[in-house]
């Protein structure tokens, strides 16, 4: 994934822009930011959690904050990573009702989308549903980075964007 | 005893996992390299030890952490903490809004911005300088981002510059990181 970076390609930064010249002072920040979504995205260790059930989870909490490019990245790695009908209704923004039967599955999406949309209301007893659904304990762990880091990545593209349009 | 903490204080509590942390004699190689265990260096957090079921997230982020809220030039200390603490109010995260609370209140030398947040939340009435900025990272922190091009005007009125401005999207943005972390794998409580 060297090469590009996700954050300035898809908040449109242009080259020699002045905006471009303060991102360039934390060019170490973003660098970083780059290796932290191939952390979550494409770890060398998946544990419980798949690139391709990653991918699908990031898709979902990317429209959920309203960003169709980096929905669209996402969309992309699921498919590098084989996209199946549950994985691609977890990316479509479908109700829980509607993903199927594999508890499992329903489980991480709920918690997804509770980490992206209602965080505020979070308690122990969402922790307490993974454990009831057989997610092992590095998976909530790794589930909770993935959502985590998403929602940082989706607003930093937003911020950025908004500063280069008053600029 | 322990007691869960649910309401906002600048009095620090101690946080308390809902899963298990690694223990450092079980942890691998690759989990003591991102905890950064050294022979002088054996005290990690339980927090940081929970974070240690994720080795290659930790290893990354606690740089990206450190750059983004201590970096220097740009924004100064206290508007970074204060950036930090209005996600921590959107968010709910008690124990981050604490500690970034109470590291505004010390930076400051003042309590009255942070009494005023804790008592009003998203809706606190603060002197504009603090107004503008605690503003801008609680619209930036709501899902959808309610930030608008508004709020960068008025970033720029204050007389930040473009640096400035963009260490305050980095500080509110990790926040929406560290406080799906802490405020979701555990929980403040006071012994």
């Amino acid at each position: 994934m060297s090469g590009t970076n996700l954050i300035e390609s898809l908040a449109g930064l242009k080259a020699g822009s002045q905006l471009a010249d303060a991102v360039s002072e934390r060019s170490g920040i973003m660098e970083m930011s780059q290796a932290s979504h191939d952390a979550v995205l494409l770890p060398r260790e998946p544990g419980g959690l798949s690139h391709a059930e990653r991918a699908a989870l990031a898709v979902r909490m990317a429209r959920w904050n309203g960003d169709s490019g980096l929905a669209a990245h996402y969309r992309e790695l699921l498919g590098q990573a084989g996209e199946t009908s549950a994985l691609a209704a977890i990316a479509s923004g479908a109700a829980l009702e509607q993903l199927g039967a594999d508890a499992r599955l329903v489980a991480v999406t709920r918690h997804v989308d509770i980490l992206t949309k209602t965080v505020k209301d979070a308690t122990r007893a969402d922790i307490e549903a993974l454990k009831a659904a057989g997610i092992a304990e590095p998976d909530i762990v790794r589930l909770a980075e993935l959502a985590a880091f998403v929602n940082y990545q989706v607003r930093v593209i937003a911020g950025l964007r908004l500063l280069e349009e008053v600029l | 005893m322990s007691v869960p903490v649910h309401e906002f204080t600048a009095d620090v509590p101690r946080w308390s996992p809902y899963v298990t942390p690694v223990t450092l004699e079980d942890a691998t190689p690759e989990q003591l390299d991102a905890l950064q265990i050294t022979p002088s260096n054996k005290k990690v957090s339980a927090y940081v030890l929970t974070l240690a079921h994720d080795p290659e997230s930790l290893k990354v982020r606690s740089p990206l952490f450190n750059a983004i809220m201590y970096g220097k030039g740009g924004l100064s200390p206290a508007e970074r903490e204060l950036g930090a603490v209005g996600a921590s109010i959107v968010n709910r995260c008690v124990y981050c809004a604490a500690v970034h609370a109470s590291r505004f209140n010390q930076l400051t030398k003042r309590t009255d911005v942070i009494e005023a947040i804790f008592a009003d939340g998203v809706d606190a009435e603060l002197e504009e300088h603090q107004q503008v900025i605690f503003d801008f990272a609680v619209r930036l922190s709501k899902t959808p981002s309610e930030a608008t091009q508004a709020d960068i005007a008025a970033l720029r009125d204050l007389g930040l510059s473009k640096l400035e401005i963009l260490d305050l999207i980095l500080s509110a943005s990790i926040f929406g990181w560290a406080n799906r972390l802490m405020h979701t794998l555990g929980e403040p409580v006071r012994d």
